[in-house]
């Protein structure tokens, strides 16, 4: 079991700077998710940590050991890829006992360790197929079974349920998080699906054009954004931001400040900001309204699907409980309050 | 018109052209040949009397037949595999990301875009025994001149190391296309697994580009069945016709005795279209063609 620790980590390729002066630790057992948009620089990260990219700057750790140098197999390491990279010509058993092979433990305990992975994820069944005849569920499993047979000190996922649908990517998120329970070893997993970054992780590190915005339990992020950035990032629908001066229709007189509110914290009544109803989509469960204030600015309200609705060109009165208002500086975008 | 026998006439239209082709450059004188190969030349050169396949039973027997036989087996041995390992080889390197890259994938490729009668009469110079600068190298090393071209010992094995030469821009790249194809990721999962540089050659590399090798192996081994250019210009066959291929022995016959060079074409024809079935069924075992 490990830590990773990122000292003032950058990674340039030419002019372009993926990755600039990260600077946290993952602490051991960990489930650590790296959250951000395409491009952000975290999978670059999480490539830097495998050995499978060289640091311009900075230095990491994996336990107390300063890897920069070593090579990926000598890290205590395994990885799952967005892909899964099996190897398509070799058959689920082969694929599984490949890093056991490839560091020469001798067979019968190669046969223990691969029939005792494949009993955790269900793969029994499937030992003698190829990766071509499974369904991309069974594939992850495969990609997984193969990343926990050697039993890592430190395990690296990128984007590893990206290939999966809707349902069957519900279902292996909570795998995952009983898997890392279960195991109890440090998970570093990178995604741009804030939904995962929130289920999954015990903390998330949100970054943006290479650097660090945040990092925080999924509830601290969710109910504190660090600036304008992980405010809209995180949450679907995205937080409000109004403009500088358009917060004083909600009690925020303060003209060098954009103001944030979540769309479940604007409530509809008789009182508060005057707006219309532009759009109502209906989730089943909930609604989104997308109102238009005096000023232009729109605004998303979320609701109930349970209360009567207005609907599309209904005037309406919007207002939020001061607790629930997030003011950010006008310049910086960082958090003031 | 029903609407099968209009597909039909459309789907003939659309083959018509290449049938066209086939049809006169392919199939009439390949109809032709076997034809011709029933029939005896007379002592001119024309068209004599039918005598079956009495004729093939004969030529195939002959001492001229098997040897030049032999030469083209010893030719596409020498040629195939070196070629083939050559061409991983340096598409293994051009893969490599390193800088200016390009010009040497550039120069690796260049063979293929020299004809046959330039590069031999690059080699007939670079091989010649007093001028050529292969002899005058091995002079300077203190070796003998080795006459390659024209001793019985070498001039065989001088005009397969032309050939390989030739074939070196097509094999590279062909495999450097294969190359392209093996996804990074699964090198960079075998590098974390624990694989070394040879264990992921051998385990993902070799694996996935196996399609890429066999097309390789059956191309060159037809091209090095043909051989004729390089052996025409280098050695014309000799010395006391150590390098008459089959295809070179075919052509010396052409003229004298048309009717026996049929039979021998035809029987090449059969040789290569047998070794080319016999390669798809073995080597197909053991190529993988993905998903």
């Amino acid at each position: 079991m490990a830590s990773v620790v990122f000292e003032h980590v950058t990674k340039r390729f030419g002019d372009v700077v993926a990755v600039d002066d990260l600077d946290f630790t993952v602490a051991d057992r960990e489930f650590l998710v790296l959250l951000g948009p395409s491009g952000c620089g975290k999978s670059t990260a999480l490539r830097m940590v495998a050995g499978l990219e060289e640091l311009t700057e900075g230095s990491i750790l994996i336990g107390d050991r300063r890897v920069d140098g070593v090579d990926p197999k000598d890290r205590d390491l395994a990885m799952v890829f967005q892909s899964y990279a099996l190897y398509p010509h070799k058959s689920v058993r082969q694929n599984i006992e490949f890093p056991l092979r490839s560091r020469k433990v001798p067979a019968d305990e190669r046969q223990r360790l691969v029939a005792d992975v494949a009993g955790q994820l269900g793969l029994d069944a499937l030992l003698d197929r190829k990766p071509r005849e499974l369904s991309g569920g069974q594939r992850q499993r495969v990609a997984l079974a193969r990343a926990i047979v050697r039993r890592p000190a430190v395990f690296l996922m990128d984007e590893p349920l990206s290939n999966l649908d809707a349902k069957m990517r519900t279902a292996t998120r909570a795998e995952l998080v009983e898997l890392h329970e279960r195991l109890g070893t440090t998970f570093v997993y990178v995604t741009h699906d804030q939904v995962e970054a929130m289920t999954m992780g015990s903390r998330v590190a949100v970054l943006d054009r290479g650097s660090l915005q945040q990092i925080g339990g999924p509830q601290e992020v969710y109910d504190r954004p660090a600036n304008v950035f992980v405010a809209q990032f995180i949450g679907s629908p995205p937080m409000n931001i109004l403009p500088p001066g358009a917060g004083a229709a909600l009690g925020i007189a303060n003209v060098n400040v954009v103001v944030g509110v979540r769309p479940e914290h604007l409530l509809l009544g008789s009182a508060g900001v005057p707006a219309h109803v532009r759009l109502v989509e209906s989730l089943g469960h909930e609604r989104h309204l997308l109102c238009a204030l005096a000023g232009g600015e729109q605004v998303i309200v979320r609701m109930a699907a349970a209360t009567d609705a207005p609907v599309e060109g209904d005037a309406v009165h919007l207002s939020a409980d001061g607790r629930h208002l997030h003011l950010f500086d006008a310049t910086t975008g960082e958090r003031v309050s | 018109m029903t609407r099968s026998r209009r597909d039909w006439l459309l789907a003939f239209g659309f083959l018509l052209p290449s049938l066209l082709v086939f049809g006169v450059f392919i199939f009439y004188p390949l109809a032709r040949t076997i034809d011709l190969g029933f029939y005896r030349s007379d002592p001119f050169g024309g068209l004599g009397r039918f005598v079956g396949v009495s004729q093939y039973t004969h030529v195939l027997g002959t001492h001229a037949f098997r040897r030049s036989l032999g030469i083209s087996l010893r030719f596409v041995l020498l040629t195939v595999p070196t070629g083939l390992v050559l061409g991983l080889g340096l598409a293994l390197l051009g893969h490599q990301r390193l800088r200016g890259i390009r010009v040497y994938r550039a120069l690796f490729s260049s063979t293929v875009a020299t004809s046959v009668a330039v590069a031999s009469l690059m080699w007939l110079t670079l091989l010649h025994p007093s001028i050529g600068l292969i002899n005058q190298l091995l002079v300077k090393l203190g070796h003998e001149r080795i006459i390659f071209l024209q001793s019985q010992g070498w001039a065989l094995l001088s005009v397969a190391a032309v050939t390989v030469w030739q074939n070196l821009g097509f094999t590279f790249i062909v495999i450097s296309a294969g190359l392209q194809s093996v996804p990074d990721e699964l090198l960079e999962s075998a590098r974390i697994d624990g694989a070394g540089a040879w264990a992921r050659f051998r385990h993902v590399t070799l694996p996935l580009l196996s399609p890429t090798l066999l097309f390789a192996i059956v191309v060159l081994t037809i091209t090095s069945f043909q051989a004729f250019g390089q052996i025409d210009l280098l050695t014309t066959g000799g010395p006391l016709h150590s390098t008459e291929v089959l295809v070179y022995h075919v052509f010396t016959r052409t003229s004298s005795d048309p009717s026996t060079a049929a039979v021998e074409a035809v029987v090449l024809f059969v040789i290569m279209l047998g070794l080319t079935l016999v390669q798809l069924r073995v080597l197909e075992r053991r190529v993988f063609y993905g998903e």
